[in-house]
C-alpha cells in the first residue's frame, strides 16, 4: 500500500536552470571601492559546475612614504587592550606631521585583534582599537574628514600561529595610505 | 543508561572519490571528510543493499548517512536488525524512481513500502530523503540529512589568504563555491526559506551586509554604512535582519533592518559593544553580546521601543555568539573555561549550562533545523575544522576539510521535499 507524503518542487530541478554569469558587486561612492569578490551562482541540477573567476588584481596605489615611517605602519597591541605605547603616540604624531605636509593623502585604519574569542565580538574589539589611533591622530591636527576606519577582527591575521608570538603581531592597527581625497 | 565511546576513525570517509563525474566542480574547493569521533554504545544495526539498477550510488549515501547519525552500525544482513531495499527503473519523464522498502528482520514486519522520484541531477538529495524517512521510521524523531550547511573556507597564507562561501549538502558532499574574495568574507547567516544566506564581505576594503539568493547568485548589498557592517541574521519571518553598525565614535550597537524599505530601527544604545545578535523563535526578542558589564555576557530585549536588555548568562567570565535551539528552548554560546574557548548549551529555562565541546578554539556554534545536532567550527593541528555534536553531548564528528580551513558554519533550515515520496 502506497502512500502520497510530500510532492512538491523547490530547488528548480525540474528545469534545468542555466546558470548565470558570476555578477559583481554594485559599485559604490567609498574610498577604494574597488572590489575584490565574485559571486558565482549554484544551480542546484548540478547539471553544470560554474566557474569561479576573481576578479580584481588587488593592490591599490602604494602611496610613497618618507623613510623614517615607511616601514612603521602598524600600531600593536596588548591583549584585550586597545591603550597605546608612548613609543606610538611618537610614530602617530609622525604620521600627522606627514599627513600635515601632504594634504592629498588620507589613512585607512585597518583595525585586528588575535584569533582568540568570537568573531563578531572580536570585530568589535579591533573597531575599538582602530579607534583608538584615530583619536591620537585627531589630537595631534588630523582632520577626522581624512580618516576612515575598517575593522577585520581576527579575519586578516599577519602571520599564522597559536601561540602568543604570532598573537602579538596579530593584534594591531595598520595605517593604510591611501592617494586622492 | 548510555555512556559514551570514542570510535576513533571507524568511518573515515574520503566523500568526493567514489563519485568522480558528479557533483565535483572543477574549482578548488575544501572537500569535507567526515570522521565519527564518538556514538552511541548501542547503535542499530541495519543492512542496506545496494538498490538493483541504480545508476547511482543512493544506497551508499544512505549508509554513510545513517552511520554517521552515530545511531547505527550498518552492516551485514545476518548480523542486523533492519534490512532496507530498493530498486530504481526510469520513467518515460526522464525521472528516477526508486521503490524502496524497510523490514523488521526480527518480526518480519514491513516498516516501510515507499516510491520517490527524482530528476536525475536530484539523485542525491532523494537519497538524503530516503534516509529521512528511514531514520524517523526507527528512532521516532525527524533527522536533517536532506539539509544544506554553508560555511567560509580560508587557504593560502596571511596575508595573501583567499575566503570561500561555499554550501553543501549536509554531509559535506556536493559542495559549491558561491562567492569567493581576496578580502574576508564572513557571518553566514540561512533566510529562514533556504533561498538566501546573508553575508558580510570586506571586498570593497570596507565592511558591507550582502544577501545572496543562493541559486541564482542574484545578490544585494543591504548595509555599507561607514564602520562596522556585521553580524547579520534574519528574523523568523525573513522580511529584517538583526545586525551591528557601528556609530561614527566606533561604538557597536544592535539595529534591525527592514530588508523591503531598508528602514534602520536602533535596538541598543550603549557604549560598550553589543553585536551578534540572534531572534527569538516568536520575532518579538533579540539575544545579543554585550561587553556592558565588563566582559562579553549574553542579554535578552524586546524588540519594542524602549525596552531594557535584560542579562541571561551569568556562569563564567565569556559568553558569547548566541544561537537559539529550533524548539526555543536552549540557547547555544560559545563559553570560555579555564582559557579554553568551547561550545555550552543553556536551558533557557532553568538557566542550566552544560558544555559540550572539548576543543581550545571552538567558536559558531549553529543548530541543525531538527535541533539534534549542534555544528561547530574547531582548531585542530592549527587548522580550521567543522566538527558536530549531538545536543545531547553524546555523539561527536568531526568535518575535516581536505585543504585549507573552513570555519563559520551555518545550518540551513528544512527545505520542502524536490522529490516525490509515495
Amino acid at each position: 500500500m502506497k502512500k502520497l507524503i510530500a510532492v512538491a518542487a523547490l530547488l528548480g530541478l525540474l528545469a534545468a536552470c542555466k546558470s548565470p554569469p558570476p555578477i559583481k558587486p554594485d559599485a559604490g561612492a567609498d574610498l577604494a571601492n574597488k572590489s575584490e569578490a565574485s559571486a558565482i551562482a549554484q544551480p542546484d541540477d548540478s547539471a553544470g559546475p560554474v566557474s569561479a573567476g576573481e576578479v580584481g588584481a588587488s593592490s591599490e596605489t602604494a602611496v610613497a612614504l618618507p623613510p623614517e615611517l615607511a616601514n612603521r605602519t602598524v600600531v600593536y597591541f596588548a591583549f584585550d587592550s586597545d591603550a597605546i605605547s608612548a613609543d606610538d603616540q611618537a610614530l602617530l604624531a609622525a604620521h600627522a606631521q606627514f599627513l600635515g605636509s601632504r594634504p592629498g593623502l588620507r589613512v585607512r585604519l585597518e583595525g585586528h585583534t588575535d584569533e582568540r574569542g568570537t568573531r563578531e565580538y572580536n570585530i568589535g574589539l579591533s573597531e575599538r582599537r582602530a579607534q583608538a589611533v584615530r583619536r591620537v591622530l585627531g589630537l595631534q591636527g588630523v582632520a577626522d574628514s581624512r580618516l576612515t576606519t575598517v575593522s577585520y577582527g581576527e579575519e586578516r591575521p599577519a602571520v599564522a600561529g597559536e601561540d602568543e608570538s604570532a598573537y602579538s603581531r596579530n593584534r594591531r592597527v595598520e595605517i593604510v595610505y591611501v592617494a586622492g581625497g | 543508561m548510555i555512556e559514551v565511546k570514542k570510535w576513533v576513525r571507524v568511518a573515515r570517509v574520503v566523500w568526493c572519490a567514489a563519485l568522480v563525474g558528479f557533483g565535483v566542480p572543477p574549482v578548488a574547493e575544501a572537500q569535507l571528510q567526515v570522521d565519527i569521533t564518538s556514538g552511541v554504545t548501542a547503535p542499530i544495526p541495519i543492512a542496506i543493499e545496494d538498490f538493483s539498477a541504480d545508476p547511482k550510488p543512493s544506497a551508499e549515501v544512505i549508509r554513510r548517512n545513517l552511520m554517521r547519525s552515530g545511531r547505527f552500525l550498518v552492516g551485514e544482513r545476518t548480523a542486523s536488525d533492519y534490512l532496507v531495499t530498493g530498486r530504481a527503473s526510469a520513467g518515460a519523464d526522464g525521472r528516477t524512481t526508486i521503490d524502496f522498502e524497510l523490514l523488521n528482520l526480527l518480526t518480519g514486519q514491513r516498516l516501510l513500502i515507499e516510491r520517490i522520484s527524482a530528476a536525475p541531477a536530484a539523485w542525491r538529495n532523494a537519497a538524503h530523503r530516503i534516509s529521512d524517512r528511514l531514520y524517523q521510521k526507527i528512532i521516532g524523531a525527524r533527522s536533517a540529512f536532506a539539509t544544506r550547511i554553508a560555511y567560509v573556507s580560508v587557504d593560502g597564507q596571511p596575508p595573501s589568504q583567499r575566503y570561500q562561501l561555499i554550501v553543501a549538502d549536509s554531509d559535506g558532499e556536493n559542495a559549491k563555491v558561491i562567492l569567493q574574495s581576496r578580502l574576508p568574507l564572513m557571518s553566514p547567516a540561512w533566510s529562514p526559506d533556504g533561498e538566501w544566506l546573508a553575508y558580510v564581505s570586506f571586498e570593497t576594503r570596507t565592511a558591507s551586509v550582502y544577501v545572496q539568493r543562493v541559486r541564482t547568485a542574484e545578490r544585494r548589498r543591504v548595509s555599507s554604512r561607514p564602520g562596522v557592517n556585521n553580524a547579520p541574521t534574519w528574523s523568523p519571518d525573513g522580511s529584517r535582519l538583526a545586525l551591528t553598525l557601528s556609530s561614527p565614535g566606533g561604538n557597536l550597537d544592535v539595529y534591525v533592518l527592514e530588508l523591503a524599505s531598508g528602514a534602520l530601527t536602533r535596538l541598543t544604545d550603549h557604549p560598550a559593544i553589543d553585536t551578534e545578535p540572534v531572534w527569538s523563535l516568536d520575532g518579538t526578542q533579540v539575544y545579543f553580546t554585550s561587553d556592558r558589564a565588563g566582559g562579553p555576557q549574553i542579554y535578552r530585549l524586546s524588540i519594542e521601543p524602549g525596552s531594557r536588555p535584560q542579562r541571561i548568562t551569568f556562569s563564567g567570565s565569556y559568553n558569547a555568539r548566541p544561537r537559539v535551539s529550533p524548539d526555543g528552548r536552549m540557547l547555544a554560546m560559545v563559553t570560555r573555561e579555564e582559557g579554553a574557548y568551547r561550545i555550552a548549551v543553556q536551558d533557557l529555562g532553568n538557566g542550566t549550562v552544560r558544555v559540550l565541546s572539548k576543543g581550545r578554539q571552538d567558536e559558531s556554534p549553529y543548530f541543525s533545523p531538527d535541533g539534534g545536532t549542534l555544528v561547530y567550527a574547531a582548531r585542530e593541528r592549527s587548522q580550521g575544522v567543522l566538527a558536530t555534536v549531538s545536543a545531547d553531548g553524546l555523539i561527536a564528528q568531526r568535518l575535516a576539510a581536505d585543504r585549507g580551513e573552513v570555519r563559520e558554519p551555518a545550518w540551513g533550515p528544512f527545505l520542502p521535499d524536490v522529490v516525490a515520496v509515495q
